[in-house]
């Protein structure tokens, strides 16, 4: 006989319900803390809802900050699918940004936009694969276990940029650790330029971009045939092996396409906002990623919704601190951590009791 | 006297499924019970109701005499009550007395009671004439020691009632006698034995009281002398069992497949297989008997590609199959799936389909690339077509493709490989234990699907560890024992005897 799992919950439970009990109650210990810190968690929810939502230039924030997660989470989630934890999107976001980079300072001063940034998009993915190699190639022929390997990487990457950005992109003179700022030609164009709507934000076609990218990935990784045996491979590696799968072959793509996601996911943080590669750029988009990823269960909508949740949050958090002194910063890393606790590490928390009353209110 | 244990009234749900109604039955104190039913029928959903790993909705539950309330296993144990699993729960790296103690150290220091401890398995060792030795590891052990071992710990903890699940599956005819005679004597010592199994010969070899249950109720309750065989499996179906399928007459064609030399070794030079030559032709079963571990499931996964073979040749047709010049299988079962060979593999769960993907997803899973358009993917009316075609034609119940298939029984799983399997029209067919897992009315099925494919022309190799289904399929039977091909005969010679003692490895004389 099988034991009811809450796995046999309906989807809509799991997919829907289970992420916003454990949403809500991240946001709950959350109020508690800043009830803790003095201030009123009431009030101040209605400052982080004002200003990432409902403030048009704040919503514009938010949706900017989400197109560059939904790269991260796309990253984190293509790997996932394939069974594998890929820990080193940070990584191979910031390898990705010296692609980008290295693209645009060669031909910023020659090239069109319209050639400019598919090619810096380009260098920007396959540095980025080119990060995720490494610890893919060795997974599938070593057995060398990618979240340890991805973990050091990230860590390589961030001593390696280091030592390239300071010896080598640092112009003349300059103090601050980073590369000259780009020509015109590989900004993103502004969404407000259509859109005034958004006011002066940093809200580029690196929304639109990721929304395609979701689409994509939703395509291939449901419909097609590719897709099916990538999911295969994670749920089962003797079954997909039995199917024919080249399981060495599926895990070094599967990274490769993962580090590339994550290398796109410089494309909008620097050419949309700041225009010059600098030092530790990627600020914690990359572990972002891990969050969304796991929060929207790898579903292209779920990664959607999850990204504009911590855009809002990081936007939201921002004012927030501002407006209420007893607030820190810091104070969205924490509300950050406690939602990946609460949808990743104890995903299933509520999943045994909502089963229960499921059952009964069927049965009644 | 008081019985040892009695069922009353006990239901229990899962959902919609009702694994248990309204059960009522006794259990004599010092005697041998045989609960046997199909696969579902609730016998496993009873025993963890009597070993507090489930709780049953309504009904009550008596020991010795007395109500109980059981809720965990603990409490099962403290009450006399032990269980030896199917699946042994022992630690493989560890001594068979460090298995027994675990759990029951009783007390922080463990090296005090250790010699104490061990003088008391001996003493029990002897007592029951169980052969253990308490300071071998595990993993040393053969399959049959290990069971042994699993009934050690039960005595150790005081067991009075004793709960077998299916103790047979994994024993040769001489380790099945042997845990007979422990179970004898266990009996002799004013113990009760709860034997569950599907195996008729084995319920009128020990028991004395038969309960058969059925869609979780109890079809029926016997005394073992009483009955036959006959009568106990039409109750577990509800309808007799027919002996003999019908099939064509034996009329083999050309040989399909060819093996010749084969040889395998693991990466630390044991020889795995060696010198297997077989073939197989057109319209013909060949089963491989053997007990199971003697290199069957190795050569089949040769064969279908998921293993490479350390020397020799294999010819499909007269065509050598790819195996040289690669470091590993990967990808390899695709190419053999294109060549012709179908493949049921052993171990349904592990290989032959991905629990999470939906009924409907694993009819296509290996021959995924056949159902793509131009654009990489999925033709989901053609799939949708194709699979209810699929679950009518081979009866696959609830006739419903987009239930994940973990959901399913595992004869049903099992129809789902095979259709999958069978519609690819493959020139050569790969079996492993078809029916493992399976209930009778599903068998049956199973059965008739693979000799129809026979009388169809193709060549089927089957490995078996049931006699039973050997002698019900085969046209000719391959022992195999140690890696090794230890003798060949054709059906009409069947001889339980022989192919015994030719699966223990005495070689043809």
């Amino acid at each position: 006989m099988k034991q009811m799992k809450t796995t046999e919950l309906p989807r809509w439970a799991t997919g829907i319900v289970l992420p916003l009990l454990n949403l809500l109650s991240a946001l709950l210990v959350a109020a508690l803390v800043i009830h803790l810190l003095g201030e009123s968690p009431v009030e101040s929810m209605k400052i982080l809802v004002d200003s990432a939502v409902i403030n048009p230039e704040g919503l514009g924030y938010t949706l900017f900050y989400a197109s560059t997660f939904v790269f991260t989470g796309l990253a984190v989630s293509i790997a996932m699918k394939a069974g594998l934890f890929n820990i080193g999107a940070e990584g191979q976001m910031y390898f990705g940004g010296l692609g980008l980079t290295l693209a645009v300072l060669a031909f910023d001063a020659s090239l069109s936009p319209w050639l400019m940034i598919p090619l810096a998009m380009l260098g920007a993915a396959v540095f980025g694969a080119l990060w995720a190699f490494l610890p893919g190639y060795l997974q599938a022929k070593r057995g060398s276990h990618v979240v340890v390997t991805t973990i050091m990487f990230n860590f390589i990457a961030a001593s390696l940029m280091n030592f390239i950005i300071v010896k080598y992109l640092l112009p003349e003179g300059e103090q601050n650790p980073a590369s000259r700022v780009f020509a015109e030609s590989a900004a993103l164009p502004t969404l407000n330029t259509w859109f005034p709507f958004f006011g002066d934000t940093p809200l580029n076609i690196g929304f639109p971009i990721a929304i395609i990218a979701l689409v994509i990935y939703g395509v291939v990784v449901s419909r097609s045939t590719w897709g099916y045996q990538l999911r295969a491979t994670g749920l089962n590696q003797h079954a997909a092996h039995y199917a024919g799968v080249r399981i060495s072959r599926m895990i070094i793509v599967a990274m490769l396409i993962s580090g590339a996601l994550a290398g796109l996911a410089s494309v909008n943080s620097i050419m949309g906002s700041t225009h010059y590669l600098s030092l530790n750029f990627p600020a914690g988009a990359g572990f972002i990623g891990i969050a969304i990823a796991l929060m929207g269960r790898q579903h292209p909508v779920g990664i959607f919704l999850s990204s504009v949740l911590f855009g809002a949050l990081i936007q939201g958090g921002f004012d927030l601190s501002l407006e209420k002194p007893n607030i820190p910063v810091e104070t969205f890393i924490f509300i950050q951590g406690l939602i990946i606790l609460f949808c990743g590490a104890m995903e299933n928390l509520y999943g045994p009791a909502l089963l229960k009353l499921i059952n009964a209110t069927r049965k009644g | 006297m008081q019985p040892a244990v009695e069922f009353r009234n006990i239901s229990k749900a899962f959902g919609p499924v009702q694994a248990n109604a309204d059960v009522s039955f006794t259990i004599a104190k010092g005697s041998i019970h045989g609960v046997i039913g199909e696969n579902g029928a609730g016998k496993s959903t009873l025993m963890s109701i009597l070993y507090g790993y489930y709780h049953a909705d309504s009904g009550q539950l008596l020991i010795d005499g007395q109500a109980r309330n059981i809720r965990t296993s603990q409490e099962a144990i403290d009450l006399g009550i032990g269980m030896v699993h199917q699946h042994f729960m022992l630690v493989e790296n560890m001594t068979v007395l460090d298995n027994v103690m675990l759990g029951a150290e009783g007390g922080f220091k463990l090296a005090a009671q250790r010699k104490d401890v061990e003088n008391k398995l001996r003493d029990i060792c002897t007592r029951y004439r169980l052969d253990v030795d308490p300071l071998a590891t595990i993993h040393d052990l053969s399959v049959g020691a290990q069971q042994r071992v699993e009934i050690l710990k039960q005595i150790y903890r005081s067991a009075n009632i004793l709960i077998l699940d299916e103790p047979t599956a994994v024993l040769t005819a001489q380790e099945t006698a042997s845990l007979f005679e422990i179970l004898r004597l266990f009996k002799d010592q004013g113990k009760t034995i709860i034997l569950i199994t599907h195996k008729l010969g084995e319920i009128m070899d020990i028991t004395d009281q038969v309960t058969v249950m059925r869609a979780g109720r109890v079809a029926g309750a016997v005394t073992t002398s009483e009955t036959s065989k006959e009568q106990l499996a039409s109750m577990m179906v509800g309808r007799p069992i027919e002996g003999n399928l019908p099939r064509q007459p034996f009329n083999p064609g050309a040989p399909v497949l060819k093996v010749s030399n084969l040889q395998l070794q693991d990466a630390s030079k044991v020889q795995l297989l060696a010198d297997i030559n077989l073939s197989v032709r057109a319209g013909e079963i060949v089963a491989l008997a053997g007990v199971s571990g003697n290199g069957q499931s190795e050569l089949m996964e040769i064969l279908a590609g998921m293993r490479l073979p350390t020397s020799g040749q294999v010819e499909l047709e007269g065509k050598a199959l790819p195996y040289t010049g690669r470091s590993n299988a990967d990808g390899l079962p695709s190419t053999f799936r294109q060549l012709g060979i179908g493949h049921v593999p052993e171990d349904r769960l592990r290989d032959g389909v991905i629990k999470d993907y939906s009924v409907m997803q694993n009819t296509v899973f290996g021959y995924e690339s056949r159902v793509k358009n131009r654009w990489g993917l999925f033709d989901f009316d053609a799939i949708a077509k194709r699979c209810a075609h699929l679950l009518q034609a081979f009866d696959v119940r609830p006739n419903n493709p987009d239930l994940r298939i973990g959901l399913l029984s595992g004869g049903n799983q099992q129809k789902v490989v095979i259709a999958r399997e069978v519609s690819a029209q493959p020139k050569l067919m790969l079996v492993g234990q078809p029916t493992r897992g399976v209930d009778i009315g599903t068998i049956e099925a199973i059965h008739t699907q693979l000799l129809r494919l026979r009388d169809e022309g193709v060549a089927i190799l089957l490995v078996s560890t049931e006699l039973e289904e050997v002698r019900a399929l085969a046209d000719r039977i391959v022992v195999m024992s140690g890696g090794r091909v230890t003798g060949e005969l054709p059906i009409d010679e069947f001889d339980t005897t022989r192919i015994g003692l030719l699966m223990g490895g005495m070689h043809k004389s």
